[in-house]
């Protein structure tokens, strides 16, 4: 009971206290507002200032960081494909946009080079460990040449190094953002560039089509290689088509039941399909999905099944004289 | 709709010209199947050019002609499916199984002859 009212008492008193404290705060809260704003903006004053101190500092050891990057780019054996005079060259124009965009605080023009030095440097195989290297290396020499600077007073160091360190990571994750977007935009552009390569539809003889498939066969690719072969087969008036899939190493169970209808639909257009150059691991996904070997016309290579072919053609292959190749 | 079945030398042609009902499909092979003996055919071609769509009971149907045909005395053939129609009814499972099918009525005439030569020899090597 007598815990009772003291747990009563105890809290009408904090809550009271409370409520004083909430009326304090609003009054503080007024004053903070000014404060903050005002400490914010002397901020942005010194920051300013110290990017441009900063700035200031960089341009004029420009020649001695640069050299200093160059050579720790060659030590870390980055950028192996390019000669040292392009890693010179390359590493002035990144340390000068590098500075501009420290001084200007933005990226777009730093995008746009890094977009510019990806699409020179992606061909001659420059790997995306590389550029984050290069560009964690400068940002370490800047760093460096900092520390070195200001070592004796350690408080400026501390503010410089706040000015100096999120845009600097900033750039870093730009450059690599743009050296990787630039990596994917071609990698598309290959995968297009393949698609449309992809399915040909070859006319060896007089109702004779053949279809060499290369590469692994992703479901869109099976679609477009059914429409492929029908259609080649009404434009051509075939009667055998020979499928050849040894450039093709492995396919899922969806894409081997579509290639089994595929051969069902062709014949329902007349015509028949022989299968060639069957991978081991392709037999045994068949197998598995259980295929009907009875509708699964296949021939081990493609020479055999063109010979197949035409024999279901009727036509006989006859060697009139010995071959008149040229010797030397 | 009926289809129209005309008597080519020893082959009746049957053209389908556009969608069927399933009575339609019915009556097809009523008429094909007592033909076929009526005018003494060796083969019957079906041509499914003008169709769009092959549903299921479509392929019994064509499929039920045609082994009825076979009982009857003569070949059938069908011919002339598209070749998005093939695709679709083999999706469904439709494949028309121990059913001869044929590009076109030319490649189905063709078909039709070379049974009938197969068949001579036969005959005469007995």
């Amino acid at each position: 009971m007598t815990s009772k009212v003291v747990l009563v008492h105890h809290n009408t008193q904090a809550s009271s206290t409370v409520v004083e404290h909430v009326a304090q705060g609003q009054e503080g809260l007024m004053n903070g507002t000014q404060e903050v704003a005002a400490v914010t903006q002397a901020r942005l004053e010194t920051t300013g200032s110290r990017l441009r101190e900063l700035v200031a500092h960089l341009r004029h050891q420009r020649a001695q960081l640069r050299e200093e990057w160059a050579r720790l780019i060659t030590e870390a054996k980055l950028l192996t494909a390019m000669t040292k005079e392009e890693i010179f060259a390359e590493a002035t124009s990144v340390y000068d946009n590098y500075v501009e965009a420290l001084e200007t605080g933005t990226y777009e023009a730093l995008q746009a080079y890094a977009r510019n030095l990806s699409e020179r440097i992606i061909p001659r195989g420059v790997e995306t460990h590389e550029v984050v290297g290069i560009v964690l290396l400068l940002r370490d020499v800047l760093a460096r040449s900092l520390f070195a600077t200001y070592h004796e007073d350690f408080n400026k160091l501390n503010r410089i190094l706040d000015a100096y360190e999120p845009a600097a990571n900033r750039i870093a994750a730009t450059v690599a953002v743009g050296f990787v977007q630039e990596r994917e935009r071609i990698i598309r552009e290959q995968q297009e560039a393949i698609r449309e390569l992809s399915t040909p539809v070859l006319q060896v003889r007089e109702r004779l089509l053949i279809l060499p498939i290369i590469g692994v066969i992703d479901p869109q690719r099976a679609r477009q290689l059914t429409e492929q072969l029908l259609r080649g087969i009404r434009t051509n008036r075939a009667k055998v088509v020979v499928l050849d899939i040894t450039g093709v190493p492995y396919i899922d169970s969806p894409v081997a039941n579509h290639l089994v209808q595929t051969v069902e639909a062709a014949r329902l257009l007349g015509a028949t399909v022989i299968v060639t150059g069957l991978s081991p691991e392709i037999a045994q996904t068949l197998v598995n999905i259980g295929v009907d070997l009875g509708k699964m016309n296949t021939v081990g290579d493609l020479q055999g099944g063109i010979e197949e072919a035409e024999r279901l053609l009727g036509y006989k292959v006859v060697l009139m004289q010995e071959p008149a190749l040229q010797s030397t | 709709m009926q289809v129209p079945i005309l008597k080519q030398g020893a082959y009746l042609i049957a053209t389908v010209q556009s969608a069927l009902t399933d009575e339609d499909l019915k009556q097809l092979r009523d008429t094909l199947v007592l033909q076929v003996s009526k005018v003494r055919a060796r083969g019957v071609i079906v041509d499914v050019t003008a169709l769009d769509v092959i549903d299921s009971f479509a392929t019994r149907t064509l499929r039920d002609v045609a082994y009825m045909i076979r009982l009857r005395g003569a070949e059938t053939v069908i011919v002339g499916i598209q070749p998005e129609v093939a695709f679709s009814m083999v999706k469904l499972g439709l494949t028309l199984e121990g059913v001869a099918t044929s590009l076109d009525l030319e490649e189905g005439l063709a078909y039709l002859d070379r049974k009938a030569k197969a068949h001579q020899e036969v005959r005469a090597h007995r």
